[in-house]
């Protein structure tokens, strides 16, 4: 392998939070087992849910499609082990607001049972689009965190990417899967790089790992080494630690000096970023035909004994896993999914471990201390200084706590990628973060709220236009009707009647119908306005004049519906 | 009499230059605005529901942009939209005019009991923004996107089988309150 | 078992603002002791005075204003208030001044904007231009001159009696300042001349700085870059408040027989501490990385001017009070760019 030397370009601001990784790097990774029951949400992915294939009671087999993407923009869902499904039903899952969301139960059998897989031959000689199907069906979604589904990113046209960029860098403290995934996986990865390679056609491939991981850093060196081709074009790059330099565009930004454009998306300056977990899913999925359907997951905190990376079918819930490290479950204080920077905390240990589910931290109450009491911003700055994407925090605090939307928006909010990075400094303990999602949230929400009302004007709009259409088409036909009528008479007068005239009505059933029904519905809106009244008089309302009037109406309206019944009666 | 003559002669000029420049910025720099009518009209919250006494939104910004009406009709808008529009107009906000209904905290979609709906058509002749489905003597039933809550439907329904519910949000987009603390530093402001 | 569910992050850096202002204090520490060994004991009787007054003020201004009191009070900004007002201020003013500057530094510069955090205007800074246009007399008569040029030095007694009894014999131990005295001599002497008096000399040496003054003023430095170093404030304000003093000075008073020299501007005055610990008042300076730069320049600027032509001979907290009405319009047109944009965000967006 020669060795590259590489102009690495430091990202604005950044902290240097404390590690706390070593605890759980003693263990190579162990297998969790299989839980009595598995609970798969059916969207672990951004994009539309997958929608179920199976029944409560039906049995499937190990990595059998249990639910499908249907749009592009989905993912498949298999089932991790053998069993029964249980339930499909709603059941709290790893989200922020703590709501539930639709998922799939499996009571596992313990066999454990594959049908036989197979992955494609010759790999690196397919067809791209054949690569791509194959990750399609395995239901990979990034793994680093976001979950955007695989296949979506690798349907890029190759022509647009010329940087491939592979997200070893994992800066959030506590967090060691990738790392624990790289040391013993290595080999694995490469390949699984060389397909997207297969797929993507970049000029170059970096790998941006943080200098903290010498082993796994190694490790990938080493199995490049061994790759007999050493043409192929990836670089293990070392960046230096500081969080969050495992943030795509601040990875982007370290690697190459670009920025990815606001709004735009990375392939815009032609490149892709993929995260280390999910190159493994791919290699897995392409040459061994494995479905995605375990993760490696960093279990660690003060509360657990044996701090370790497991290897954790989906679905697993969480205190499964606790139990499985050794965890005192009640002096947990804060169970957090993720890391402690962008993590979020849940507080019901059922919810189970998905695609994106990394790390979990179950911490006491002196590892992560209760959020202090917030003072007074004191514009330090210390916030700026901070703040890897150049905005403005303090501004920003002002404007989210006086909900001026418009000015959040104008100084960027939307560019906050809420790294917690300002929360981090700051020395006045203020929830810096949680101001900005309220302030993102609310101004999600008026946008909504004005697309929506933009669409009921358009729909009144339209609606209006049609009335007016059909009251002139109806002009229309009535002249129509009036000019032929007349012109009947006139006929009518040169040739002598030769029968009766024909009823005015060519269907008195119907007519009769109608009126009965005209008479009902007159009756049950007499009687509605009559409750009202009475409810209203109780209550001693001043609207009571005015429904009285309204009642007084309907009874008129009742008493000639009524009238005009008798009369097609008789 | 020459200073005198000088100095009048003078302020004439400036006079006709600082003219001719506001002139000239004011045609410049003109401020292409949307006619006032659309711009009330952007403000209302556009459900259409008549509770303002105007038959749907427009016509009542025509009637606050004509000077006919107060600002504070529409309870669907709420004191926010009051805001907003005496923000636009430079004048003071009201409160909401209770006679024309209250300002509801939750937005409501109506759902058609389906089983009892017996095809009337009359739900669908009140919706303002066509947003009920059916034909006559067949079930009808609500595009709950489309519903802009405004309640006129429930009124015709012969048979009672309407009902506004509140709209339940997916989680998606559920998002963080603003942080107590600060709320509580507010109001201890006292 | 009972789980928190708060927004991330989870992990923040230990400490609080007051773990902030007690760091400025300390900071504070080795000028306070070097300007007490040159000028005697009076700063440290106006620091317990000031202090004193303050924290009692805010505790009473919290009470009224239904905050809790212990709360507040342990963010230690009044005290720094106080501490960086009663170093200002002159070693022997009268203590009716020192409590007049503080009472309105805290009350009316501070609270009546909404307490800390909202105070466009640096209280400390406030207190001491209130008293200086108030009491010109008390204010510039109250300097000691360095104790290298008294005869004994000055005890606590005499101090005390100073401050809170009777004035009648201070003329025995005041002086005026350096930067006053050359401002004035320099209209009829040459520097030559001007370095005749003793206060330009240390007992043995003859070069062109105060007594006592210039290790003031490299304490103030020195507590300075020791902040810098604990990364409380950034270098920008500082060195841009310096370098910009610096060049006009280089540039208009190159000649010390017509104006005051470089050296006396960096070392004879309140410059030091002007520069790292008024200056970099968080809450009223400007708060962008370029703000900064530009709020210090315009300071520096200022200080020049205004100890070169105007009334005060020293303009510290004039020129502070100054760029603070600029330092809100200087941050919304010093926006950096954000990751992503072309261009960086200018001035309040628009309303259409
Ligand atoms: S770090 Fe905190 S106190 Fe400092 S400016 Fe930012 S928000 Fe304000
Ligand atoms: S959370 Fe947002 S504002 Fe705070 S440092 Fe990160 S990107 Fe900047
Ligand atoms: S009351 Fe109803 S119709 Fe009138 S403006 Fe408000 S939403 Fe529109």
């Amino acid at each position: 392998m020669n060795m590259h030397h590489y102009t690495l370009h430091d990202f604005k601001g950044g902290i240097h939070p404390e590690q706390n990784k070593s605890q759980s790097t003693g263990q190579d990774i162990s297998t969790a087992g299989i839980p009595k029951i598995l609970i798969l949400p059916i969207s672990q992915h951004i994009g539309a849910p997958a929608v179920p294939l199976v029944k409560v009671g039906d049995v499937v087999l190990k990595g059998q499609v249990i639910a499908q993407g249907e749009d592009f923009v989905s993912c498949n869902l298999h089932a991790p082990t053998s069993g029964v499904i249980s339930a499909i039903s709603e059941a709290p899952v790893p989200n922020q607001s703590g709501m539930q969301d639709t998922c799939i139960q499996i009571t596992t059998d313990g066999n454990d049972s594959w049908p036989p897989i197979k992955g494609l031959d010759n790999y690196l000689d397919a067809e791209p689009q054949a690569l791509i199907e194959a990750i399609s069906q395995a239901g990979i979604s990034g793994m680093g965190g976001a979950g955007f589904p695989t296949h979506v990113k690798a349907s890029i046209p190759a022509s647009k990417i010329d940087t491939l960029i592979i997200n070893a860098a994992e800066c959030e403290p506590y967090i060691t899967s990738d790392d624990a995934l790289m040391r013993e996986n290595a080999a694995d990865i490469i390949k699984g790089i060389e397909i997207l390679q297969a797929i993507l056609k970049p000029q170059q491939c970096y790998i941006g790992i943080e200098d903290n991981k010498p082993e796994a850093i190694k490790a990938l060196q080493d199995a490049l080494k061994e790759n007999k081709d050493d043409t192929h074009g990836i670089h293990v790059v070392v960046i230096p630690t500081k969080y969050p330099s495992g943030g795509e565009k601040q990875l982007i930004q370290i690697l190459t000096g670009l920025e990815v454009p606001v709004a735009g998306l990375p392939a815009d300056i032609g490149i892709v970023c993929q995260n280390i977990g999910t190159v493994r899913a791919i290699f897995q999925a392409v040459a061994l035909g494995r479905p995605l359907i375990s993760r490696i997951t960093t279990i660690t905190g003060d509360t657990v004994a044996h701090p370790q990376n497991f290897e954790v079918l989906l679905g697993t819930p969480v205190q499964y896993l606790l139990e499985q490290a050794g965890c005192d479950q009640n002096k947990i204080q804060r169970l957090i999914m993720g890391g402690p920077m962008m993590g979020f905390t849940i507080t019901d240990n059922q919810i189970p471990v998905t695609k994106t589910s990394n790390c979990i931290i179950a911490a006491t109450h002196n590892e992560l201390a209760d959020p202090a009491m917030e003072q007074a911003c004191i514009r330090c700055g210390m916030c700026t200084q901070a703040c890897p994407a150049q905005l403005l925090p303090q501004q920003l605090l002002w404007f989210a706590k006086s909900s001026n939307l418009d000015q959040a928006q104008a100084h960027n909010i939307s560019d906050c990628i809420e790294c917690g990075a300002c929360s981090y400094v700051c020395p006045s303990n203020i929830p810096l973060v949680q101001y900005y999602r309220f302030a993102k949230g609310e101004i999600k929400q008026a946008k909504a709220d004005k697309q929506s009302s933009e669409q009921a004007k358009l729909r009144f709009d339209t609606r209006n236009a049609r009335l007016e259409r059909e009251e002139a088409e109806k002009a229309e036909k009535r002249k129509a009707r009036a000019e032929a009528a007349a012109k009947k008479q006139a006929a009518k007068k040169d040739a002598p009647p030769t029968e009766d005239a024909t009823a005015a009505a060519s269907d008195p059933a119907a007519e009769l119908k109608g009126l009965k029904q005209k008479v009902l519905a007159s009756q049950t809106r007499v009687d509605k306005a009559r409750e009202r009244l009475s409810m209203a008089q109780e209550q001693n309302l001043d609207t009571a004049g005015a429904l009285q009037l309204g009642l007084d109406k309907q009874i008129e309206k009742l008493a000639i519906a009524q009238k005009n019944l008798e009369q097609a009666n008789s | 009499m020459l200073l005198i003559l000088i100095s009048i002669v003078a302020l004439v000029i400036l006079a006709l230059i600082f003219g001719a420049v506001l002139g000239f910025a004011a045609v410049r720099f003109k401020v292409e605005g949307n006619p006032i009518v659309d711009q009330l009209d952007a403000l209302l919250p556009q459900t259409q529901c008549g509770q303002c006494s105007h038959p749907g939104c427009r016509p009542y910004a025509q009637a606050i942009a004509d000077g006919l009406d107060g600002i504070n009709k529409c309870p669907p808008g709420g004191e926010s939209t009051i805001a907003a529009i005496a923000d636009l107009l430079g004048v003071d906000p009201e409160p909401l005019d209770a006679e024309h209904g209250e300002e509801k905290d939750v937005k409501l979609v109506a759902v058609i009991r389906e089983d009892e709906c017996i095809g009337c058509t009359k739900c669908i002749q009140a919706c303002p923004v066509d947003a009920i489905l059916g034909a006559a003597k067949q079930m009808h039933t609500v595009i709950s996107d489309e519903c802009t809550g405004c309640d006129l439907c429930v009124e015709p329904c012969p048979v009672d089988c309407i009902d506004m519910l509140p709209v339940t949000k997916p989680m998606q987009s559920w998002h963080w309150p603003k942080p107590v603390a600060a709320q509580l530093i507010i109001t201890d402001k006292g | 078992m009972n789980l928190l569910n708060i927004s991330s992050p989870h992990a923040t850096r230990p400490g609080n603002t007051g773990t902030v202002m007690l760091t400025v204090l300390a900071a504070l520490i080795p000028g306070i002791a070097v300007l007490s060994y040159f000028f005697g004991p009076g700063h440290l009787i106006q620091i317990c005075l000031a202090s004193a007054t303050a924290l009692l003020c805010e505790a009473a201004i919290l009470y009224v204003r239904k905050k809790p009191i212990l709360f507040y009070l342990t963010d230690y900004s009044a005290l720094l208030t106080a501490v960086l007002l009663a170093i200002s201020l002159p070693p022997y003013a009268p203590y009716w001044v020192t409590i007049v500057a503080t009472l309105f530094a805290i009350i009316i510069a501070k609270h009546l904007y909404g307490g800390l955090g909202q105070n466009p205007f640096n209280p400390a800074m406030i207190g001491f231009a209130l008293v200086l246009v108030s009491f010109p007399v008390e204010m510039t008569t109250s300097w000691s001159a360095p104790s290298a040029l008294l005869n004994s030095s000055i005890s606590i007694q005499d101090a005390l009696r100073y401050i809170f009894l009777s004035r009648e014999t201070i003329d025995a131990i005041t002086m005026a300042t350096p930067l006053d005295l050359y401002k004035h001599q320099v209209e009829i002497a040459t520097a030559t001349e001007i370095y005749q008096d003793p206060i330009f000399h240390g007992p043995n040496s003859d070069a062109s700085i105060a007594l006592g003054w210039q290790w003031v003023n490299f304490a103030f430095l020195l507590g300075g870059a020791f902040l810098l170093w604990k990364k409380i404030f950034t270098w920008h304000v500082p060195v841009s408040l310096l370098i910009s003093l610096s060049l006009l000075s280089l540039f208009i008073g190159w000649d010390s027989d017509s104006y005051v020299p470089l050296s006396l501007h960096l070392f004879a005055g309140a410059t030091m501490l002007g520069a790292f610990f008024i200056a970099t008042d968080p809450v009223t300076a400007s708060t962008t990385p370029l703000g900064k730069l530009i709020y210090g320049a315009g300071i520096g600027i200022l200080i020049y001017v205004i100890r070169t032509w105007g009334a005060y001979p020293d303009a510290v907290a004039f020129a502070v009070l100054l760029m603070n009405f600029c330092a809100p319009l200087i941050d919304q047109y010093s926006q950096p760019r954000t990751y992503g944009h072309k261009k960086a965000v200018r001035g309040l967006a628009k309303k259409d």
